[in-house]
């Protein structure tokens, strides 16, 4: 198993110890908001919002940077495909790289973009960074009256997903024992990555059968109506949270429009 | 308490031509304590998910009665818990007691009984851990005891056990067993099926023997049933007590070293390791979980680098682990512990035909290669077939099957004979035996001590600071 159990967030602050549901619903209506709009000054005010409240989230800066880490990639990608073909090249020149003007309005979009990654995927990051996926299936299941068979379900797929990593390198390694190996050739790389890949599939789609099989001798399609062991309580701090959360969008929102940066997707 | 009664009780799986199960009349009463005996294929774990109403009428054809407590036993859920091999897909939660509490929730238990009854079947089992002990943080043989106790916390009056121990290892095994005798009472009706006898023996009463063409063979207690069919169970692949194999060593002295680690450590896995195997000699690696065997096994393989020491193989400058794939399955051949990860290809020629082609050989010598493999493993009739549909028995012989046909002088084998019926065992130490005899050298990372006092030529016990001193080898 590679799967680390350490808890990354302290589980006493304020804002981790509310009900998994309402931090996910929280996070959504603030950052779906942030969307309607494409200038960068709206996701920079919000990601500075979000700076302020990490700390009631009892989550270290670091531990969000690395699990931000892979938003860079796209980041990267965004930049180089606005400065290669951004159709408005407005603003001061800067630079010109042959063929590709790269001018102020040019990086201002691309900036704008990047911002509005980071500032839409950091409240997802620092939810889950937060959340027990236990007490996220139980909160869905109890409180969103999400249907306990597909809640409870993708909770036990889930536990599974570490031993994919195990199994993929026995995998490796027992197709080089076969004389299987891809040497410098580029279609042979991709031959053996499907075959594995392939190979992986087959043996997680029949331990997904057992394990379906042990669940429902468990009881679990006994369409008795479950009772809860673990409750999970939706109280008036939470609907704050909520009310709080799209309240701030909204804020940001009206902020940028009074000071004329809001610039709608459409 | 529940009793069951099986009329000239039939079931085909849809799209088989053969009955699984067939013709079987038998009556288990209130409190009786069952194995379930039969070669394999005799249809055995079909009969316990029948029982434990896990076959879906549109999954099949069935004949005949099946009725516990006098219900259809799809009806009777309820009062029946099944525990299957695998505890890793048996497991559902993250937290051993959630894990627990899975079942009672399912059969809507008032959640204010729901922790009682999770403590309670916890102790009962023997589950050492509190109910917070992350469930990935269990050994097998523990998380197999936690997997019991999901069943019995469903208060279950008929208990059916599908080769509980088959994926463990012995200290693991002994758990399993030493928890059942715990925690069931003789209000509990118990069906176990179980081919390594002796670990089900002290646990029931009554031993059933089914006949492969359908119905019973043998029914009674288990000194009758052993004096009067031991023998034939024993030939048909049942681990029966008292039919010790004879020991087959090696009658040659062995080669100069094929292999040599020295002082090779993999970090977090393995300490470091000074070990040597020649041709014509079976090396056994042995030692408890956590040990390192399977990764010594890996670097022995050339599957892995040292993070130091040195491993050399084939007095090659270079380390196995920097060979290329074609010249390391010619030298040496891995077999690893479950033969699913080994089948590269769909069908069990292309399986066997797939080393000798990476290596080069001509299309008649991979003709020839393969069909000798196929003959000697008995894999014949299975050509064509899909090597992901095999038994477990066949999986391994065509996992070895599949090492040997590039035909390397060092052979090195991860649990061989793990969860093998008496018959596979048989035909694999036969096998490794003539193998040995042959110059091949053999090393096998294995928990089975009857393989070790079968085979084995020298033991190195991991764990231990230096390996047993070698008595019968001669350096060049």
């Amino acid at each position: 198993m590679t799967l680390s159990f350490a808890p990354v967030a302290d589980p006493s602050a304020p804002l981790a110890r509310r009900n998994p549901v309402a931090k996910a619903g929280a996070a959504l209506l603030f950052s779906l908001p942030l969307i309607a709009t494409m200038d960068p000054f709206t996701p920079a005010v919000a990601l500075a919002v979000e700076m302020l409240v990490l700390p009631f989230f009892g989550v270290r800066l670091g531990v969000v940077a690395r699990r931000a880490a892979p938003l860079l990639l796209a980041a990267v990608g965004v930049l180089i495909t606005m400065v290669l073909f951004a159709a408005d090249r407005g603003g001061e020149l800067l630079v010109s790289l042959g063929p590709v003007d790269v001018t102020t309005g040019v990086l201002s979009t691309a900036g704008a973009l990047v911002l509005r990654i980071f500032a839409v995927a950091l409240p997802g990051i620092v939810v889950f960074a937060t959340t027990d996926p236990t007490d996220l299936a139980d909160a869905l299941v109890q409180n969103a009256k999400a249907p306990a068979r597909f809640a409870i379900g993708a909770l036990a797929a889930f536990r599974l997903v570490p031993l994919l990593g195990d199994e993929w390198r026995s995998l490796s390694l027992a197709r080089r024992a076969r004389g299987v190996d891809a040497g410098r050739n580029p279609v042979a790389t991709v031959r053996l990555f499907a075959s594995t890949a392939f190979a992986l599939l087959v043996g997680a789609l029949r331990r997904g059968v057992r394990l379906a099989v042990a669940m429902d001798a468990r009881g679990f399609d006994s369409g008795t109506p479950r009772t809860y062991a673990r409750r999970q309580h939706f109280t008036p701090a939470d609907t704050a949270l909520l009310v709080l959360s799209l309240l701030a969008a909204l804020l940001i929102l009206a902020a940028s429009m009074a000071l004329g940066f809001f610039h709608p997707v459409v | 308490m529940s009793d069951v009664q099986l009329r000239d009780f039939g079931w085909r799986h849809a799209g088989r031509r053969a009955w699984a199960v067939r013709g079987l009349d038998l009556e288990v009463r209130h409190g009786e304590r069952v194995l379930l005996l039969g070669p394999s294929g005799a249809g055995k774990s079909t009969l316990l998910a029948a029982l434990a109403g896990l076959l879906p009428s549109d999954s099949g054809e069935s004949e005949g009665t099946i009725r516990i407590d006098g219900l259809d036993p799809r009806k009777a859920r309820e009062r029946v818990g099944i525990l299957f091999q695998d505890p890793q897909t048996q497991i559902v939660m993250a937290r051993s007691g959630d894990d627990v509490a899975f079942g009672p929730e399912n059969r809507g238990v008032p959640a204010g009984e729901i922790w009682p009854r999770v403590s309670d079947v916890l102790d009962r089992v023997g589950f050492p851990y509190s109910i917070n002990r992350p469930t990935a943080a269990l050994s097998g043989g523990e998380a197999q005891r936690l997997a019991l106790a999901g069943v019995l916390a469903l208060r279950p009056g008929l208990l059916l056990l599908d080769e509980p121990t088959a994926n463990l290892d012995p200290p693991g095994a002994a758990l399993i067993r030493d928890a059942v005798a715990r925690a069931t009472g003789p209000e509990t009706t118990l069906i176990i099926v179980e081919h390594r006898v002796a670990e089900a023996l002290p646990l029931v009463d009554r031993v059933v023997v089914l006949e492969p063409g359908g119905g019973v063979r043998a029914d009674g207690t288990p000194e009758l049933i052993f004096a009067a069919y031991g023998d034939k169970l024993a030939d048909e692949g049942v681990w029966v007590p008292g039919f010790p194999a004879a020991p087959l060593k090696a009658t040659s002295k062995a080669t100069p070293d094929l292999v040599r680690a020295t002082r090779a450590e993999v970090s977090g896995r393995l300490g470091p390791v000074t070990i040597e195997a020649g041709g014509g000699e079976v090396l056994a690696v042995t030692g408890p979980n956590g040990a390192g065997k399977s990764t010594l096994a890996l670097l022995l393989g050339g599957l892995l680098a040292p993070t130091s020491g040195r491993v050399e193989a084939f007095g090659d400058k270079r380390p196995p682990h920097r060979w290329r794939a074609a010249t390391l399955a010619g030298r040496i051949g891995s077999v690893f512990q479950n033969p699913e990860h080994q089948f590269v290809t769909s069908r069990v020629v292309d399986e066997l035909a797939l080393g000798p082609r990476r290596l080069g050989r001509s299309p008649a010598d991979v003709e020839r290669i393969v069909g000798e493999l196929l003959e000697r493993l008995r894999l014949t009739h299975l050509a064509e077939a899909n090597p992901y549909t095999l038994s477990g028995g066949e999986a391994r012989r065509l996992s070895v099957a599949t090492a040997l046909a590039t035909a390397p002088r060092l052979l090195v084998l991860d649990e061989p004979t793990f969860g093998q019926d008496r018959r596979t065992w048989r035909e694999l130490v036969d096998l490794l035996a003539g193998l040995r005899d042959d110059g091949h050298g053999i090393i096998a990372v294995t928990h089975d001590d009857a393989f070790v006092r079968t085979l084995a030529d020298r033991t190195v016990p991991l764990g231990a600071p230096e390996p047993d001193p070698l008595p019968r080898r001669t350096r060049p």
